[in-house]
């Protein structure tokens, strides 16, 4: 092919590729290194609100916002370097914490605290994610054929649902005396609140999470398990080996590109735990990184939002993201070189 | 067939849109309006929809529409529904209408208690009040000979008398669901403990024994209610009254006619309103209306008209209809029981929600902040300290300190 043609066939992607990508990305990098604010007045004004006869007027000390001659806020931008990055991170106070070996005041601090919880939460459902995933690719490989059609369509509903729907449904069936929660404590005769401490709360995220993502690892999986050389299945049969051995020494390494690939995309977006605690409202127990960024960027009720703020967290997230990618990729890229 | 129904279906819609029955008048100039969804909004929508060439907009997250699509030259909506806090972001940003001209124009109906002025000039229209005030069960309480508790001293007595008797399954309700919420008992605490939230230079002020003491009254209580409180929401205490769960909870007036909802409620006839219970200052608990603003870029003629829908949605035919709707300001509301705890409460002076640019921020951050108080991770002084500091650094970003 020659350069032209090339270039005629990659070019729109790679356009597309920096629109969508490269553009917002280095626009979220340079917002936080800037804020941008509104400049203030302050007067005095005099309110009137009703009260329930008559109204009550006060004069108040009020902060407003200029207004130019067009009737719009007068907005600067301030170039503030790391401020931004320093007002997530906490680093003197998270030190502090650090150095007198204080778990609780360490974990006072928001950003440390959704840094915790977001990395159990990873590399808590990941070994969960494969092993259920491989778990159900097996059984649907030994399935028999006629059923097998309907019953990969049974397992993989979980990941049709949307997560926050998912969640949800999961919130009302043990919130207070949701069905499941009101059967454990039939079960157990005592009275269970689920939703009353973190560790309960996070083990339902857990749960709910590898109950929505196990399908797809085993979905891929079990494409996998398509392709693994019965010759070699079967000289291992005649060598004597246990359905375990053939299953350790045969199967797995076969599938092994297919786990870090699962194993990618798993940490990838489990990184990025959100819909969890949307949907089981855990904000006041736990809180991720991802939420982090979201409640910076919500507007109060008078309307103000942290953008810079919202932008560092962001690109520590993705900071966060490329490090744990770093061992797999690493893997990839030797097994890549080994394989020419 | 099909496309001979759909037309059907459309000629019908139009027809039902085009009976302007109820209005005083035939509005031919399009309107719109964003507001919240709650009951009485509907019930206000749905009157000004009488007037023809009206759509309404009902959207919990109006909050977050509102500053834009007001900012918009023209404005996406005529008319925006707000409360105390709500309409702070639109003064700020100047995308309302003084109101002066069209209320003495067409606003005759109007008492002044309804005309919300700002530096002299009428910049909303109130239509009803909304305040947190006591709930009690009237039979538990008089079964178990306990008077109507007055303040929160009397509250965590009477919750005790009745954990101890064992009648309901939590003796207290409250919307403690972190966040708005959650800082909205907070403020109500404070309120009544007559503390001040930010001072003349938009420092925070709230780390003081008042404060200390409001937290302490908040953890009191956590102790009689149903342990998963951080997810309890207003719908969430609603639906515990209503099932027979709880025995008191210092609720919106806006949800007292929800308890004498025979098709959801167990307990008709048997929740009485009184004024919410007094801190050391005034009743805990702060005083919010809502009401209309019309926004600022839209011709005279189109604001003359959204007015007038407007006022025809606020008037005395459609709060006769919708009468327990919510405690309305609009003449010929009929004060009944439901409107009792919020009336009590205002008479004893519960203050307005001192609504500005830097309580709208410590508000999001005593929300984020006091559930680490509540489960323990923190005491009084550190959460409140905490918070503060996290007001500082997000008044800092807004620009509102230096």
């Amino acid at each position: 092919m020659n350069s032209r043609t090339f270039a005629a066939f990659v070019g729109p992607s790679v356009f597309m590729m920096l629109l969508f990508i490269a553009f917002p990305l280095i626009s979220v990098f340079t917002q936080s290194f800037y804020v941008t604010q509104p400049v203030y007045e302050t007067v005095e004004v005099e309110t009137c609100t009703p009260g329930f006869l008559s109204q009550t007027c006060e004069i108040q000390r009020k902060s407003i916002p200029k207004l130019d001659e067009d009737g719009s806020v007068i907005q600067e931008t301030r170039f503030v370097g790391l401020d931004s990055y320093r007002n997530v991170l906490e680093p003197e106070r998270a030190w502090k914490a650090i150095s007198s070996l204080d778990w609780g005041a360490f974990q006072a601090i928001d950003f440390w605290k959704a840094l915790r919880f977001t990395l159990t939460f990873t590399l808590f459902t990941l070994p969960l994610v494969l092993g259920l995933g491989l778990t159900i690719a097996l059984v649907l490989n030994n399935t028999a054929k006629m059923l097998r059609g309907p019953v990969i369509f049974v397992t993989l509903l979980p990941f049709i649902i949307t997560p926050v729907i998912g969640a949800l449904s999961i919130n009302w069936l043990f919130r207070g005396d949701g069905i499941l929660t009101a059967l454990i404590e039939n079960l157990l005769n005592r009275d269970i609140a689920l939703f009353a401490q973190a560790w309960t709360l996070e083990i339902l995220m857990m749960g709910y999470r590898v109950w929505h993502v196990a399908p797809f690892a085993a979905i891929v999986f079990y494409a996998g398990l398509q392709t693994v050389n019965s010759d070699a299945l079967e000289s291992a049969l005649i060598d004597g080996a246990s359905r375990w051995q053939r299953l350790r020494y045969v199967v797995i390494p076969h599938l092994m590109p297919l786990i870090v690939f699962v194993s990618m995309i798993h940490l990838m977006d489990s990184y990025r735990v959100f819909e969890e605690v949307v949907g089981f409202s855990s904000q006041g127990h736990v809180i991720s990184l991802q939420w982090l960024t979201y409640d910076f960027l919500v507007p109060d009720q008078a309307g103000n939002r942290s953008i810079s703020r919202a932008s560092a967290s962001a690109m520590l997230t993705m900071i966060g993201i490329s490090l744990l990618l770093v061992p797999l990729l690493r893997r990839t890229w030797r097994d890549h070189k080994g394989g020419h | 067939m099909k496309l001979k129904t759909i037309f059907l279906a459309g000629a019908l819609s139009l027809a039902s849109t085009s009976v302007w029955a109820a209005c005083a008048f035939e509005n031919d100039v399009p309107v719109k309006s964003l507001t919240a969804g709650f009951e009485a909004w509907k019930a206000a929508t749905d009157a000004m929809a009488e007037c023809g060439n009206f759509q309404a907009s009902l959207d919990q997250e109006f909050k977050e529409k509102q500053p834009e699509a007001f900012a918009a030259n023209p404005a996406l909506y005529q008319i925006g529904g707000v409360a105390n806090e709500t309409m702070i972001p639109l003064l700020n940003a100047g995308t309302i209408r003084p109101l002066d001209d069209l209320v003495e124009k067409y606003g005759q109906n109007l008492t002044p208690n309804q005309l919300i002025a700002v530096d002299g000039k009428i910049m909303a229209i109130a239509m009803m009040v909304n305040a947190q005030h006591l709930m009690y069960r009237e039979d538990i309480l008089a079964d178990l000979g306990i008077e109507e508790p007055k303040t929160y001293a009397d509250v965590l007595a009477a919750a005790e008398k009745i954990k101890a008797a064992g009648v309901v399954e939590y003796p207290l309700g409250g919307t403690f669901a972190t966040g708005w919420n959650l800082a909205q008992e907070f403020v109500n605490m404070y309120l009544g403990e007559g503390g001040n939230f930010v001072d003349d230079d938009n420092m925070p002020t709230i780390n003081t024994p008042e404060g200390v003491r409001s937290l302490e009254t908040l953890k009191a209580m956590t102790a009689y209610m149903d342990p998963e409180y951080l997810v309890s929401d207003s719908t969430y205490v609603q639906q515990q009254f209503q099932q027979g769960k709880i025995a008191m909870a210092n609720l919106w007036a806006s949800r007292a006619a929800a308890m004498e909802d025979p098709a959801e409620s167990q307990v008709v006839g048997k929740v009485k309103m009184a004024s919410a219970p007094m801190g050391s200052a005034a009743p805990a608990t702060s005083l919010w209306w809502d009401g209309i603003v019309l926004a600022k870029h839209m011709t005279d003629e189109q604001a003359d008209a959204a007015f007038r829908v407007a006022l025809e949605g606020l008037d005395s035919e459609m709060v006769q209809a919708n009468n327990d709707a919510a405690v309305w300001l609009i003449p010929g509301y009929d004060v009944g029981p439901l409107a009792a705890g919020a009336a009590a409460s205002a008479e004893n002076g519960a203050r307005p929600y001192p609504a500005s640019t830097a309580l709208g921020i410590l508000h999001s951050e005593i929300g984020n902040g006091l559930a680490a108080y509540l489960t323990g991770a923190k005491d009084a002084e550190t959460t409140l300290a905490d918070i503060e500091a996290n007001y500082l650094v997000s008044a800092k970003e807004a620009g509102l300190i230096d």
